[in-house]
Formats: structure tokens, C-alpha cells, sequence
């Protein structure tokens, strides 16, 4: 208890005296884990929209990849990230590992069927009396779309919570790809643990609250909009 | 008509990517990048925090430092995938130096191993002399044992420590954590274990550990920490030049003084102890 206390209070002081090193380390968590999730949103979606409302050949095998995905270990995505980027390995032309590009790549790959899956439950829950109802009206395809992303906000704005959620506290793939290194790859989670592991505990308690601050503002921000959305556009009955 | 959700989410997300410094050292000419491998032992001690900045200040030179075992480090050495390597076992590093993966191997420094346990040592480790004596009464006396059971240079030695007992120790008192050395020592604390460990790492976490140092000062405790290159001949994408930078500062006098000081200050004696460059 008295461990915890310490931990807060170190918090307190990490975040208000300004250090520099924990500056550095959550600003790269959020930047690593917020590129992350644009990247998977800007992949997800379309195929998560496309999986919904589209049928074709070999259709079910891409829902149940994508919903695997949904639970992929990020040790495992790790592990092969790294075997790629690897200076031995296929892409290690490119010189991305233990680069904060590596674990976004990583993260991506975590975030990206999290992001699909939902996006997919999200369209298939609409009544499917809309899509006709809206083409009925005149609807072009992009209206259509835009429409649709309208009115599946909510469940939209839970995917993205989700993606984000999912990789800003993951630290099995950016420990793997990135190696943690101080002032280049450290992140709060594998900070966390190093703290840990070298007894500091005040320290890693203090990082545990950072990033759990971190994910309730992100997630409070986003629960906002999407609350906020809801009152101003009753949804049509 | 873009509602003022996505415009709103849009706008922070562009930000976040604009404000990114993501990417700018990877740009950097990749001859400006050392990848370091080591073992968890020099980064859990902090002699790395306090070395690797003084080297890039001076040359230019971005470290990467890769805290691994030293197995894995020497096998991340042999596939290409690092520039040098600080490593602590001479057993397996010489006979690939033989082999040619590994260059100017430099024996620069050493500290030693100790058998910490709790304080009650119902083993009675603390009356033996040999480090074999201490494991042979350990297992004697069925008491729990956490071994690092990661291929590190510390596993090595407890392994090469067992043979020389003459023992394999079975599952039922002896425990593999498969961790770093802190995380090892956490374990044998909160169980009230015996464990092989550096003495740098132990001091340095003392104070939250429930343990204390019961065999010390046996020959073949001694732990000594090389530098070695990889062969540009074999992974010519290696950083050679870099790599050389970084050995030849290692041991230079100017080095050599932050090593033999480090430590004085917390812990009342060095951490590390200085060896005539082999």
C-alpha cells in the first residue's frame, strides 16, 4: 500500500517537475500509438465497410482471418516483425528496426483487424432497409457511404477507442521490434517493465499511472464526440 | 457535409503525424547507427546510461543498445543483426571469434557472481567455501534455487557451476525464470531462494530484495565482460567503422576513469574492476 502511495506521489512529481526523460517517453507513446490507429483506421474501415456490405467469393475466410486478428498476440506479431526488419532478414534493407517507425508498423498490424472487425460489426448492425431507403432517395455511392459512416458513428467511434486502447498498452511487439531503447524507443509500457525489473517501483508505478492518464484522456475525448454527436443528431426513426 | 466529429478527429489525427519526429533517425546515413548487443546486466547496472552518451557526444554516433542475454546477443552477432557486442562469456565467445564471426575481441573489464539466498540459508551456504560445495548443499538440502534459464552469460555460468558440482538439478526445487537478472532476483526474494547473480545488479537492487550475499570470492565466480566486432568480412552491411569507434573508446583512459568510478559514489565501491586490455 505504502509502495503505491510512493508511486503516486512519484507520478505527481515525474509529471509536474517536467522530466525530461518521461516527457520524452509518453510523448513517443502517444505519437507511436496514434499513428498506429490512424494507419489501422485508414485500412480497417474500408475493408471492415467493404466485408459488411459486399458479398464475394472467399468472403467468410477474410471475416474469420479478421476476426483471428482481433486477439493476435502482440508477442507474436512481435516475433515476426522482427524476423522481417531484421538487418538478416527480407526488409532489413529498409534499416526500420529498433526504429519508433518499426513499432508503428507492429502496432498497425495489431490495431488494423481490431479496427475491421468492429468497423464490420458497426455496418452490419444498420437495417439493411436503409441502404434501399437511401438509393430510393437519390443517393449517390459516395453519399451513400458518407451516410452509412453517419450513421454507424457510434459503433465507428468504439473501433477506433478500441484500436488505440489495444496498442498504447501493449508492450510484447514494441519491447521486440523497437528494443527499448532509452531515448529512442522507450515507451511507457516497456518503461514500465524495465522500471520493474530493476526494483524501481515507485517509478514503474508512477508510468502505470501516466499511461493509464493517458488512455483515460484519449478515451474521454473520444467518449465526448461520441456522446455529444448522439444528443445533437437524433437519430431518425 | 462533414460533421464536426470526423473534421474534429481528422484534424487531431494530421496533427499527431505533422508533429511526429517519427522516421528522422531512420533517415539518418545508416553508417551513423551502432546497434550494441548485450546483456541485460550492463543496462540493469546503468553503466551503459552513463557511457553510451559520453561516446555519442564526442563521435557523432547514434547507439542503439540492444539488452538481450548474451546468448541471444552473440547470436544476434553471428546473423549480422548487430555491430559489436558486449558480452560476458568467454567459453562461448572465444571459439566464435575462432569460427570468424567476431573480430578484436577486447577483455576490458570484469566484476563477479555471487549466491545470494535469504537470510535464514537453511542450505548453510554460507559455511561453504567452493561455489560447488554451496550448490551441492542446495540441492542436498532440496531448497528452492531460481535459476535465469535465458541463455545468458549468468545462466552459462550457473550451468558450468552445476557440471562442475556434478549435478543436474531436477524440477522440484529448482525454478527457471527465463527473465532478466532483476526480475530473476525479485522472484528468488519473494519465494526466500537461493540464485546465482552478478554483484553489480544485486547492489543495485539490495535494498528491495529480502536476500543476501552468502558465497563470494570463489575463482571461478569471476565475470569477465569483452567487446568484440562483427566481421565486416562475413556481414558487410555491419557498421565496421562504428563499431571499431565504440571498442576503441571502451578502452580508452578517459573511459576507463568513468568505469572505475562508477559505482564509488552509491554503492561505496566500484561496480566494475578494470583489466589490462587482452
Amino acid at each position: 500500500m505504502e509502495l503505491i502511495l510512493e508511486g503516486v506521489f512519484t507520478a505527481f512529481r515525474l509529471v509536474f517537475s517536467g522530466d525530461a526523460d518521461v516527457w520524452a517517453i509518453t510523448w513517443l507513446s502517444l505519437a507511436v500509438s496514434g499513428t498506429a490507429t490512424l494507419v489501422a483506421l485508414i485500412l480497417g474501415i474500408p475493408l471492415g465497410i467493404l466485408l459488411a456490405l459486399t458479398r464475394f467469393p472467399g468472403r467468410a475466410i477474410v471475416v474469420a482471418l479478421v476476426n483471428t486478428g482481433m486477439g493476435l498476440p502482440p508477442v507474436v506479431v512481435g516475433l515476426f516483425i522482427s524476423i522481417l526488419l531484421w538487418r538478416s532478414g527480407p526488409l532489413g534493407f529498409l534499416n526500420l528496426i529498433y526504429t519508433p517507425a518499426a513499432m508503428v508498423i507492429a502496432q498497425v498490424v495489431i490495431a488494423f483487424p481490431i479496427v475491421a472487425g468492429l468497423t464490420m460489426a458497426a455496418f452490419q448492425t444498420l437495417n439493411p432497409k436503409l441502404r434501399l431507403q437511401l438509393l430510393g432517395i437519390g443517393a449517390s455511392r459516395p453519399q451513400l457511404l458518407w451516410l452509412l459512416c453517419r450513421e454507424a458513428q457510434l459503433p465507428l467511434l468504439a473501433a477506433i477507442m478500441a484500436g488505440f486502447g489495444g496498442v498504447i498498452s501493449e508492450v510484447g511487439s514494441v519491447l521486440m521490434v523497437g528494443g527499448n531503447i532509452k531515448g529512442q524507443t522507450r515507451v511507457l509500457t516497456t518503461a514500465t517493465v524495465l522500471e520493474t525489473s530493476m526494483g524501481n517501483f515507485g517509478t514503474a508505478i508512477a508510468l502505470g499511472v501516466i499511461l493509464l492518464t493517458l488512455a483515460f484522456g484519449v478515451n474521454f475525448i473520444l467518449t465526448r464526440i461520441q456522446q455529444r454527436e448522439q444528443i445533437r443528431w437524433p437519430r431518425p426513426s | 457535409m462533414p460533421g464536426p466529429t470526423l473534421r474534429a478527429l481528422v484534424l487531431a489525427a494530421s496533427t499527431l503525424v505533422l508533429a511526429m519526429p517519427l522516421g528522422t533517425r531512420a533517415a539518418e546515413p545508416a553508417n551513423r547507427i551502432i546497434v550494441l548487443a548485450t546483456g541485460h546486466t550492463l543496462r540493469d547496472s546503468g553503466l551503459l546510461d552513463v557511457l553510451i552518451p559520453v561516446f555519442e557526444k564526442k563521435t557523432g554516433y547514434i547507439v542503439r543498445p540492444i539488452a538481450i542475454g548474451t546468448g541471444q546477443a552473440l547470436a544476434m552477432g553471428k546473423r549480422g543483426d548487430a555491430d559489436i557486442l558486449l558480452t560476458h562469456d568467454p567459453e562461448a565467445e572465444i571459439p566464435l571469434v575462432m569460427e570468424g564471426y567476431f573480430i578484436n575481441r577486447r577483455q576490458f573489464m570484469h566484476n563477479d557472481f555471487v549466491i545470494v539466498g535469504p537470510a535464514q540459508d537453511p542450505a548453510k551456504v554460507a559455511r561453504a567455501k567452493k561455489a560447488a560445495a554451496a550448490l551441492r548443499q542446495i540441492a542436498e538440502a532440496k531448497a528452492m534455487f531460481v535459476s535465469r534459464g535465458d541463455d545468458s552469460g549468468t545462466h552459462k555460468r550457473e550451468q558450468v557451476l552445476w557440471k562442475a558440482a556434478g549435478l543436474s538439478p531436477t524440477r522440484i526445487w529448482y525454478v527457471e525464470a527465463g527473465q532478466g537478472m532483476g526480475a530473476t532476483l525479485g522472484i528468488a526474494s519473494q519465494k526466500q531462494a537461493y540464485t546465482l547473480t552478478d554483484r553489480a545488479t544485486f547492489l543495485n537492487l539490495q535494498k528491495t530484495l529480502g536476500l543476501q550475499i552468502l558465497l563470494e570470492g570463489d575463482p571461478v565466480l569471476l565475470n569477465l565482460y569483452s567487446v568484440m566486432e562483427v566481421n565486416p568480412a562475413k556481414h558487410p552491411k555491419a557498421n565496421h567503422a562504428g563499431a571499431r569507434a565504440f571498442s576503441d573508446f571502451l578502452i580508452s583512459d578517459e573511459t576507463r576513469g568513468l568505469i572505475r568510478d562508477f559505482g564509488k559514489e552509491r554503492f561505496g565501491q566500484p561496480l566494475y574492476l578494470l583489466d589490462p586490455v587482452r
